[in-house]
């Protein structure tokens, strides 16, 4: 509809921008009426999200041509970011975003350079920014679900763990039952994603490929290869940040140092 | 700050030195020094939040002090692994915190960390010595408090502990296992001949269980003695 008064495209998305945010401010108000008053976050996130995808459309149109090094180079600057994002899900966790960088970086970025070897990913920037963008993201979508997790669990926990201490375990083996929740609350959300590919969603790369015109089988095996590697990368991030969390836990003395007060 | 022990007295098991822990400027702790002799039973009783089961958690270093040290057989347990030292001095605690699975998968647990696994024969002993014969195969989430708490104790027992420290153990129970519960830890302790710590805030317990008893206030063991000297005071 909109796309017979607008004829720009550039001012067409800007109002399909506009219909999107003012869906997402009607959720807002629903669920304030119910009580979950999300206002300031959900108005910041949107405009954050808005400013930093427009910020990146512009940056990619300056460096279409650029450098492979200079893509990496953006890359992990996304790493770091995406590892403060995910410090926050973390809770009283200490070291959190050395943990959700290592998580991400070994993930994602371990991955990313694998794809780009093998021919997976193109090397143009306009090809290796979006794609390693989503890798990174899902990677620390993981690392989050992963280190909050492993917080709650260690919390609820501590009796157990304090007790396999006690009877002179070793931290490590004190809290593998919660380092295992954690990895597999990083990963479960990737499965069923892949489960349920083409049957409950298709995603945004296929989409994408079948906007730009390419053929439907092809576009399907490159958004099956895509959520492949997130199934990877989201295990992979997960393993690393839930087990150099469990190390950063304890004390030298092998005393845990969380989730407990002296009474 | 009490010393425990004339000096002409045998060496102890188990001694404190000046024991303290600070917590955000909070004494929890306040330079606890006492002496406990081999075999011998230590009630430690005060108020709630009078540091006694602080000062245990000092004692097996799931904690560690801001001031002080303990010593084992007279050897700093700073010197010693912390795995070492916790397999030596057993602590049972309020709860069972039983691991998901069967008894004798929670009675495994302890020699399973320095290599050891355990035989059938010597589960079912343990078992038996904490009147729970037969249980081995038993699913831990099927066990009643009295039940789970002396599988906590074959546990402990399992690990051949020279010290033993109790934080009520007996508190969460219902009178009829409290009572077994608390006559099965006197019956062991006594025949294993174990060095006993049991904080515990029933003073009658206390006076039925104790060689000696310690008396806790604000972190500080203000009182020590015979649980006549001690407790009527």
């Amino acid at each position: 509809m909109l796309s017979q008064f607008i004829h720009d495209p550039i001012q067409l998305t800007a109002a399909q921008a506009l219909v999107a945010g003012g869906l997402a401010l009607i959720m807002m108000v629903i669920a304030a009426w119910y009580g979950i008053h999300l206002e300031k976050e959900i108005v910041i996130a949107l405009l954050r999200g808005l400013v930093q995808i427009v910020a990146v459309g512009s940056v990619l149109l300056l460096i279409f041509d650029g450098p492979i090094a200079l893509g990496f180079l953006i890359l992990a600057g996304m790493m770091l970011l995406a590892a403060k994002t995910a410090e926050k899900r973390a809770g009283d966790l200490p070291g959190a975003f050395r943990v959700a960088f290592w998580g991400i970086f070994i993930g994602a970025g371990s991955v990313i350079i694998l794809m780009v070897l093998a021919g997976v990913i193109d090397t143009k920037l306009t090809a290796l920014i979006p794609i390693g963008s989503m890798i990174v993201a899902n990677s620390m979508n993981s690392v989050g679900l992963a280190l909050d997790r492993f917080e709650s669990e260690i919390k609820s926990h501590v009796g157990h763990i304090e007790t396999a201490l006690a009877l002179g375990a070793e931290p490590k083996t004190a809290v593998r039952p919660y380092t295992q929740a954690a990895i597999k609350a990083g990963l479960i959300p990737r499965i069923d994603s892949l489960r349920s590919l083409g049957i409950v969603w298709i995603p945004g790369v296929m989409t994408g490929m079948l906007l730009g015109g390419s053929q439907p089988l092809q576009a399907a095996l490159y958004q099956f290869v895509i959520m492949a590697v997130i199934l990877t990368i989201s295990g992979l991030a997960s393993l690393v940040s839930a087990l150099l969390m469990a190390g950063q836990i304890f004390t030298p003395a092998d005393q845990l140092a969380l989730g407990r007060g002296d009474s | 700050m009490i010393s425990m022990r004339e000096s002409s007295s045998p060496p102890p098991k188990l001694r404190t030195e000046n024991l303290t822990r600070v917590v955000s400027e909070k004494v929890i702790v306040d330079g606890v020094t006492m002496d406990v002799l081999t075999g011998e039973v230590m009630m430690v009783v005060g108020p709630s939040g009078s540091g006694k089961s602080s000062l245990l958690r000092l004692i097996n270093r799931l904690d560690e002090p801001t001031a002080g040290t303990v010593y084992l057989d007279g050897r700093d347990y700073r010197e010693l692994p912390p795995l070492e030292l916790r397999r030596r001095v057993g602590m049972m605690m309020q709860m069972a915190y039983l691991f998901p699975g069967t008894v004798a998968d929670n009675i495994r647990f302890g020699p399973r960390q320095r290599g050891v696994e355990l035989p059938d024969e010597t589960i079912e002993r343990l078992l038996a010595r904490v009147g729970l014969a037969g249980f081995s195969d038993r699913d831990v989430a099927r066990l009643s408090g009295g039940e789970a708490q002396r599988v906590a104790l074959a546990r402990v027992l399992a690990n051949e502990p020279e010290v033993i420290l109790l934080d009520e153990p007996t508190s969460a129970l219902d009178q009829d296992a409290k009572d077994a519960v608390e006559n099965l830890l006197q019956e062991i302790i006594r025949e294993e001949c174990l060095t006993c710590i049991w904080v515990t805030h029933d003073l009658q317990q206390a006076a039925r269980m104790a060689d000696r008893v310690g008396v806790m206030e604000a972190g500080r063991l203000i009182r020590t003695g015979t649980p006549e000297e001690a407790l009527h005071a």
